[in-house]
């Protein structure tokens, strides 16, 4: 199972690294939210993985999962999603004050053409 | 404390000037006068004690388990350079009251002027090394404020920023060199540090603390070869001049010389460096001085030579040496003030300061000339001034000093810079107020008003009385301030005017004959130099900072040019090769933790995940094909958290993932719906490759971490929730208890990403941006605006997802739930009337404003924290209790509670403004037609008045 999840983090990272490595707002965004899936994966995974274990106090419970990181990765996600909003109205807002929705300033003056698309 | 105060009081009394100035010069200078008088007074109570050999002391501890301390203390040498400091500047205050003309901001140059004066005397009077660096960076900024104070002169300004990154950088490398001193003596007190020297000295430290503290002293007492900001520094107001460039601020390196002489001085590196640095720089400066017009050059030079002269001293290492660099201080201090306020004087009165259309002005101004010509004898170094007797026991010091075995090199070039020292102050003295008067100065010169000329007297009076009685007169001052230098016995020595036929006297002699000759051959010398090449430092620095300038916009052209997906792969590589790195040069051995066996649903929703990933990265062109996949993503990972013991993850991270995609959604509606194939195929290999190899290194990673056992904190948190949070569910402990103070910070910092959201779209309804979203209309819409189905499901369901909402709330401390979960399954129950029924129809009649909730929410947050003060705790200090209700039963009432509504009306707050304002951007442009019917009905029905009434 650790092998899974393991390889699920890296798929996420990976996935999220590509698409930040995009020339445009929208994919650049998407990569943003693999990553944040990754990384709160990550955080999580860092309390180890135990199943039916919730860290919820009870007389019967054989023991609990690490309440720690949980923590951290909730707040992690709210605000992984504040951090989201303001990136897609920044993007949303810069290509309707441009009509571009380039990642990159001047897109057509850049050397390589990358931005060109 | 009247110590620390004697720092405070300038600092805060440069407050007053620019107050007071309104009513008028005058005052303001009183005023500025007072607080220095007021410090001058203080630090004299202290007199007593320092000349009975005490050291007053005074500290505030800041952070004691660093060594940190706000710490003062007053030996000899603290307190003569603080009394010279304050004296002199008194005399500059009354100088400048009379020397500053009407149209000049008074108010702000006093200002200033207390400014430099508190840095000033907090770098003499710090016992901590670090407040020392802090005064000492202070001196440097205020003195740029002084130097650059004409600020529409172009020079005023370049000598201004010559003089801060000199001084400025010299400050950079002295922070390190004092912090390596610190680290070998163990300690970050002067005062302990003074008595440590033999454990600095034999520490492999030393060297590189010498050099770098080296490079501080020099550079702010602009010693070869950093002494071409000073003359530079002189487009300066005189009297800042006097003060900074004469009397104290470059007198800083010097003392930091003085006042680490017992700890860096007495090795060969001391002597091998500073002292051939201060010979070189006095003959340099002296020599310069000769052939300058302007007189306030020739002073600058001259202060140069001179600031050599003490830097040499003190590089000879031997306490005589010492005793004499310190009578030297105190005498050039008295006599160099006196000249620049006298140049001073000569420029405001004959319209200009060169040597050269001078002359004969001791007819017309004899009260200044006879000034100006006693304090130029001292200068000079003629008998029975002060100057003379420091001079002599500088020569006398030189005469036996031999340098790597060359015994001629010291007495012989001291002897040539005191002949160029002599023929200087001729110079000056002779081409300004000796000779025929004239009758083509700029002005018509006379002695200036009282204010002017009398604090040159009472610089002038020093001057002689030393000369005359040195031994009555400085005796004492000498004796307290070498000692404190030294730190130890005094050496044999006597302050006195005839010490017989000795080598120094014989040097003195030839220095006045040779001076002689260099006058009448002026012409001659003049022309000779004319014929050497020479280097122009200004225009050297100019083209150095320029050259810098280029070379670093260089480097920012190429790695910020402006794409993100440049800043972003240099990083990634970079994280790449530095964590690479770390996993060669490390061993490696498998975990010992017990797996967890794979279950047929983990594995199905691992596939899931991989296919929903694949698909993304292959068809991310396709946005909304693309967005799906995610969502599919988003439910995998909440699936992982519900698998692995996290239900709270699980229920935030699905509701998160439902508020975002419609959020993406929405801003989809506007954006294009596809991404055009960008880049090469080698450039998107190139990509692939580095993120590949970081998804390896992260999988790697976690996957080390999962298969090995390790220790946490948990176990207090686990333990402690219920008896001292009053909830079972930990983590919801955690969040509003244990860490409130995050999450406080957490919900404030949502707070403002949601307003910064607002303030970007609101202006956005207009200009370019309008027209953008007119010519997207009309869009190719769904043909069913508001389908009735999701109308009826969304209305029925508000009551009930509001409800479900408390329900969460409520149980969340001590089930799965609370505040963060509650507030976005409220938040998507009203999202929901909006997509449903539309922006214009939910908006009239949601009467919510998200601002106000926003900061409803973080109020009551930070109110329930304040709280816990009425009661004498600390910040966000919880507590809780049980109420017995008479139906419903035992009941919990936590003051957590209060803390997660907060939380719940700040996320709600955020989600709902961040929505809305999405939705009413095409609303503005476009409003759909309003209906006043109970329910909106679908466009092309309306227009056959049918079906819509029937909901």
């Amino acid at each position: 199972m650790e092998l899974l999840v393991a390889a699920a983090i890296g798929i996420l990272t990976m996935v999220g690294i590509y698409l930040i490595l995009r020339a445009h707002t929208f994919p650049v965004i998407l990569g943003l939210t693999f990553l944040s899936y990754a990384v709160n994966l990550f955080l999580f995974a860092m309390g180890r993985l135990v199943i039916d274990r919730p860290p919820v106090i009870s007389p019967e419970a054989a023991g609990y999962a690490d309440p720690l990181p949980q923590a951290l990765v909730l707040t992690a996600i709210v605000i992984s999603f504040g951090m989201t909003a303001l990136i897609v109205v920044l993007a949303l807002r810069g290509y309707l004050e441009t009509g571009s929705d380039h990642s990159a300033l001047d897109a057509p003056r850049r050397p390589d053409g990358r931005g060109e698309a | 404390m009247t110590l620390l105060l004697v720092i405070l009081i300038p600092f805060l009394g440069a407050l007053i000037p620019p107050l007071v100035i309104r009513s008028g010069r005058n005052a303001c200078a009183a005023a500025t006068g007072g607080v220095t008088l007021l410090a001058l007074a203080l630090l004299l109570s202290h007199a007593p004690a320092v000349f009975s050999g005490a050291v007053p002391t005074f500290g505030v501890a800041w952070v004691p388990a660093m060594g940190l301390s706000l710490s003062v203390f007053a030996d000899g040498l603290g307190f003569f350079f603080a009394a010279m400091i304050l004296a002199i500047g008194l005399l500059v205050i009354v100088y400048a009251r009379f020397y500053l003309s009407r149209e000049d901001p008074m108010g702000r140059f006093f200002a200033y002027l207390l400014l430099f004066q508190g840095a000033m005397v907090g770098v003499v009077l710090s016992d901590n090394i670090i407040a020392l660096l802090v005064f000492w960076e202070l001196t440097s900024l205020s003195s740029f404020l002084l130097i650059g104070f004409w600020t529409k002169r172009a020079d005023a300004r370049q000598g201004a920023r010559m003089a801060l990154v000199v001084t400025g950088g010299g400050g950079l490398a002295l922070i390190a060199g004092l912090l390596l001193v610190a680290q070998a003596a163990g300690s970050y007190q002067l005062s302990d540090i003074l008595l440590r020297g033999e454990m600095v000295r034999a520490s492999p430290l030393y060297l590189p603390a010498l050099l770098l503290v080296l490079v501080g002293a020099f550079t702010k007492s602009a010693q070869f070869p950093f002494h071409f900001w000073l003359p530079h520094a002189m487009a300066a107001p005189t009297p800042v001049s006097a003060y900074l460039h004469s009397a104290t601020m470059v007198k800083a390196g010097v003392f930091l010389l003085a006042r680490l002489w017992p700890v860096l001085a007495g090795t060969d590196a001391w002597f091998l460096i500073v002292a051939p640095v201060g010979l070189a720089t006095m003959l340099i400066g002296a020599a310069i001085a000769l052939f300058k017009d302007d007189l306030k050059a020739v002073l600058a030079y001259s202060t140069v030579s001179h600031l050599g002269l003490m830097t040499m001293l003190l590089g000879f290492g031997t306490p005589l040496a010492a005793v004499a660099a310190v009578f030297h201080i105190i005498n050039h201090a008295t006599f160099k003030a006196a000249l620049f306020m006298s140049a001073g004087i000569v420029d405001h009165e004959a319209g200009t300061r060169d040597i050269r259309r001078l002359g004969g002005l001791m007819a017309l101004m004899p009260i200044t000339g006879t000034l100006a010509l006693l304090a130029a004898a001292s200068m000079a170094g003629v008998p029975f001034f002060n100057g003379f007797l420091s001079k002599e026991m500088m020569l006398e010091e030189a005469a036996h000093t031999a340098y790597l075995g060359l015994d001629f090199l010291f007495p012989v070039l001291a002897t040539v810079a005191a002949v160029f020292s002599v023929a200087y102050s001729a110079r000056f003295a002779i081409g300004t107020f000796l000779g025929p008067a004239r009758h083509d100065y700029p002005h018509h010169p006379h002695d200036p008003p009282l204010g002017l000329w009398l604090p040159v007297a009472v610089l002038v009076v020093p001057v002689i009385a030393i000369g005359l009685f040195p031994a009555a007169v400085a005796g004492p001052l000498v004796a307290l301030t070498a000692s404190a230098v030294i730190g130890g016995p005094l050496p044999d020595y006597h302050l006195a005017l005839w010490h017989g036929l000795t080598p120094a006297l014989f040097m003195s002699l030839l220095a006045f004959a040779g001076g002689a000759a260099l006058i009448c051959a002026f012409r001659q010398a003049d022309g000779v130099r004319a014929r050497l090449p020479r280097l122009d430092a200004k225009a050297m620095f100019e083209a150095a900072s320029g050259a810098l300038v280029v070379a670093c916009r260089r480097i920012v052209a190429a790695l910020h040019d402006g794409a993100l997906s440049r800043y972003m792969g240099v990083t990634v590589a970079t994280l790449v090769a530095v964590g690479g790195y770390g996993f060669w040069s490390a061993t490696h051995a498998p975990g010992a933790r017990s797996l967890l066996s794979v279950t047929g649903p983990a594995l199905t929703a691992f596939l899931a995940l991989v296919l929903a990933s694949g698909g993304v990265l292959l068809f991310h062109g396709e946005r909304l094909t693309a967005l799906i996949l995610t969502g599919v993503v988003g439910v995998v990972v909440a699936l992982a958290f519900l698998q692995f013991s996290a239900p709270d993850l699980a229920l935030t991270q699905i509701a998160v993932d439902v508020v975002t995609t419609i959020l993406m959604l929405l801003a989809l509606n506007l954006l294009p719906k596809t991404t055009p194939r960008e880049g090469s195929r080698a450039v998107r290999w190139r990509d692939g490759i580095v993120a590949g190899l970081a998804g390896l290194g992260v999988a790697g990673l976690a996957y080390g971490v999962m298969t090995r056992d390790g220790t946490s904190i948990a176990d207090f948190y686990l333990a402690q929730s219920k008896p001292g949070g009053g909830g079972t569910n930990v983590v919801n402990v955690i969040l509003v208890d244990f860490r409130g103070y995050d999450t406080f910070a957490e919900i404030i910092v949502l707070g403002i990403a949601a307003l910064a959201i607002y303030a970007l779209l609101d202006p956005a309804l207009k200009g370019a941006a309008v027209r953008r979203i007119k010519a997207m209309l009309p869009r190719d819409e769904a043909k069913d605006a508001h389908p009735l189905i999701l109308v009826v499901a969304t209305r029925v369901l508000l009551p009930l997802s509001l409800v479900v909402g408390a329900y969460i709330f409520l149980r969340g401390h001590n089930e799965p739930g609370g505040g963060f979960v509650a507030g976005l399954v409220v938040a998507i129950a009203l999202i929901m009337q909006y997509i449903a029924s539309g922006y214009g129809w939910a908006a009239e009649r949601m009467k919510l404003d998200a601002q106000s909730m926003i900061g409803a929410g973080v109020a009551i947050a930070g109110l329930t924290g304040l709280a816990a003060f009425a009661f004498g705790r600390p910040f966000l200090t919880s507590t809780f209790g049980y109420l017995h209700w008479p139906v419903v039963g035992e009941f919990e009432l936590a003051s957590a509670m209060a803390f997660d509504l907060g939380v719940f009306l700040t996320v709600v707050g955020v989600m709902v403004l961040s929505l809305a304002q999405l939705s009413r951007v095409v609303h503005r442009v476009d409003p759909a037609p309003e209906s006043h019917e109970p329910m909106d009905v679908p466009l092309e029905s309306a227009a056959s008045g049918a079906a819509g009434k029937e909901g």
